[in-house]
């Protein structure tokens, strides 16, 4: 079996936080990363930019609707993800807009937070 | 900022290659200063954006880049080529100041992080690369992946050079709010990769139709706006008909493009003769037509002209032809309103829309069948889809006020007042409602 942890956090509280706790949590999630990795658990896990960052795509009748911010409705379920490589934000939404749910659901797309080999733990 | 402009957008300025051309004699810095402002900023700091990487870096550093002109320019003479001795002065401001930056980075032993690099300049002043760089800037500040807010803001303030404080007040929000907006929407294309460039041929229709939606709002909020600084709002329409011209010239083959020009043109014509000097709305039908501009009317309607003959008509080109089938009559009487009726007909297809509904039932009143517009717009109050809009009570009132019943229009009146908010809107409808209560 295979699963997918999703990580609910508030923006809002960890942007408050004082440097010294942020680079705790940091240090702990590295230290969890490397716990899982040495046990074979781990497939693959990121960071995701802030929301203000997301947008969301769908697809009707064969039209492409673009909009800013994060999937909101609650009608709709998580039912998958990709992760994937590309250029830019065009070429990004443009790939999510081809993914059938797009017709019927909506697809939110979400930049990673890149990090040097090193930080990555 | 370092620099104040001057009488911005209160001609329509042809955006053409002025500055370059003509301003060498430099008989008064200042004046060539404004000048290159208003028509050159925009220009200048698409390339820049391009060079840099960064929105703000550039926008920083071209500031700063004016500063070094002020100083040097006076002793030492206007450059030959002002456009690309600003570029590249910004351009290495901005490298020193990343080389620093990346210096108290790696000093303080953080992470580096991803900072922009400057590119080689290439051909930094090179015309084809310039128009191009503008392009790409329009279709970055209306990507839709920024709220609509934004993108109009971010438009006004990079493409045109509008400052923020102007935006404010002509948008009614505090400039702390304004800024703020600013900031977000260009972190937003930082963070989430929105690519500085021209769409693909396949993705250009509808990324041209969220350029020509921001242009049009710019448009409308100067035009339609109830309350603020009349000065500004006019500034608005300037700068969109401006941005409209800049479009259009960087894609001459859009008939969509040249309609929205032709739609502003045309809709703008006839600022000096829609208010009276108090302040009261005149009606169309009222106007004095000796106040239209009429080589603006000219412009406009071969505009729409043009675009009709492009082919792919789409709503902009619709509502231009309406609108220019307005400003073709020489008296109200003459309005050919059979045809602007069928012309609602056709924009109805392409977007139905209740409002539009309201258009096309006072198309048809006005072209001779008073009671079946009027039929037409009870049907649309009786599905409730326009609650809470004033102008629908507003021409049901009209219509009945024509067909002689008073009692009837002097309650629609009444309806319509207590919807709308817009004080110039207010007014008239109250007067209106006078004359029909002394019929009583």
């Amino acid at each position: 079996m295979q699963y997918l942890l999703l990580i609910y956090d508030s923006e809002a509280v960890l942007e408050k936080m004082n440097p010294a706790d942020q680079a705790k949590i940091y240090e702990e999630y590295g230290k969890f990363t490397n716990e899982i990795k040495e046990k074979g658990k781990h497939l693959a896990g990121h960071q995701l930019k802030p929301v203000a960052t997301a947008t969301t795509v769908r697809v009707r009748d064969g039209k492409r609707v673009t909009t800013d911010g994060p999937f909101a409705e609650t009608k709709e379920q998580l039912g998958g993800f990709y992760m994937i490589n590309a250029n830019d934000l065009d070429e990004a939404i443009a790939i999510a807009a081809r993914i059938p749910s797009a017709k019927v659901g909506s697809i939110e797309v979400r930049p990673i937070v890149a990090r040097e080999a090193a930080a990555n733990g | 900022m370092m620099l104040r402009l001057g009488a911005r957008g209160t001609a329509v300025l042809c955006p053409c290659n002025v500055f370059v051309d003509s301003c060498m004699g430099f008989v008064d810095l200042c004046m060539d200063f404004d000048k290159l402002h208003r028509e050159e900023s925009g220009r200048i700091l698409a390339t820049l954006i391009r060079l840099v990487g960064d929105f703000d870096l550039a926008e920083e550093m071209l500031q700063e880049a004016y500063a070094t002109a002020l100083q040097k320019w006076p002793a030492e003479g206007t450059p030959t080529n002002p456009r690309a001795w600003l570029i590249s002065t910004a351009r290495h401001k901005a490298i020193d100041r990343i080389r620093r930056d990346r210096r108290l980075e790696t000093k303080s032993g953080e992470i580096l992080r991803s900072s922009p690099s400057v590119t080689e300049p290439d051909a930094e002043v090179d015309d084809d690369m310039v128009r191009d760089d503008r392009l790409r800037l329009i279709f970055t500040c209306c990507h839709p992946a920024l709220p609509i807010e934004a993108q109009v803001a971010l438009t006004l303030r990079t493409v045109c050079g509008v400052t923020t404080e102007e935006i404010s007040r002509a948008f009614l929000v505090p400039v702390a709010t304004m800024a703020q907006r600013l900031v977000r929407a260009k972190s937003k294309i930082r963070d989430a990769g929105i690519p500085y460039c021209v769409p693909l041929q396949e993705d250009l229709r509808d990324r041209l139709d969220a350029v020509l939606l921001v242009i049009y709002l710019i448009f409308n909020e100067g035009y339609l706006a109830s309350s603020g600084d009349a000065l500004i709002r006019r500034e608005m329409c300037a700068e969109a008909v401006r941005l409209g011209r800049v479009l259009c010239e960087l894609l001459p083959r859009q008939g969509e493009a040249r309609a929205l020009l032709g739609l502003m043109l045309l809709h703008d014509s006839r600022s000096d003769a829609r208010l009276t000097a108090e302040g009261e709305l005149i009606l169309l039908e009222q106007q004095d037509r000796s106040l239209w501009r009429w080589e603006q009317i000219r412009e406009g309607t071969r505009l729409v002209e043009s675009a009709l003959r492009s082919g792919a008509a789409g709503t902009y080109t619709v509502q231009a032809s309406i609108a220019a089938l307005h400003a073709g009559a020489k008296t109200a009487a003459e309005t050919d309103w059979r045809q602007i009726a069928g012309l609602y007909d056709v924009l109805l297809r392409m977007e139905p829309s209740p409002v539009v509904e309201v258009n096309r039932a006072v198309a048809v009143a006005m072209s001779g069948d008073l009671e079946a517009g009027l039929a037409l717009l009870d049907e649309l109050q009786e599905r409730g889809e326009l609650q809470g809009f004033h102008l629908l009570p507003a021409a049901r009132a009209d219509l009945l006020r024509r067909l002689g019943r008073v009692g009837e229009a002097a309650e629609a009146y009444r309806r319509a007042l207590g919807l709308a908010t817009n004080d110039i809107e207010r007014k008239f409808l109250l007067r209106r409602l006078g004359e029909a209560e002394k019929k009583l």
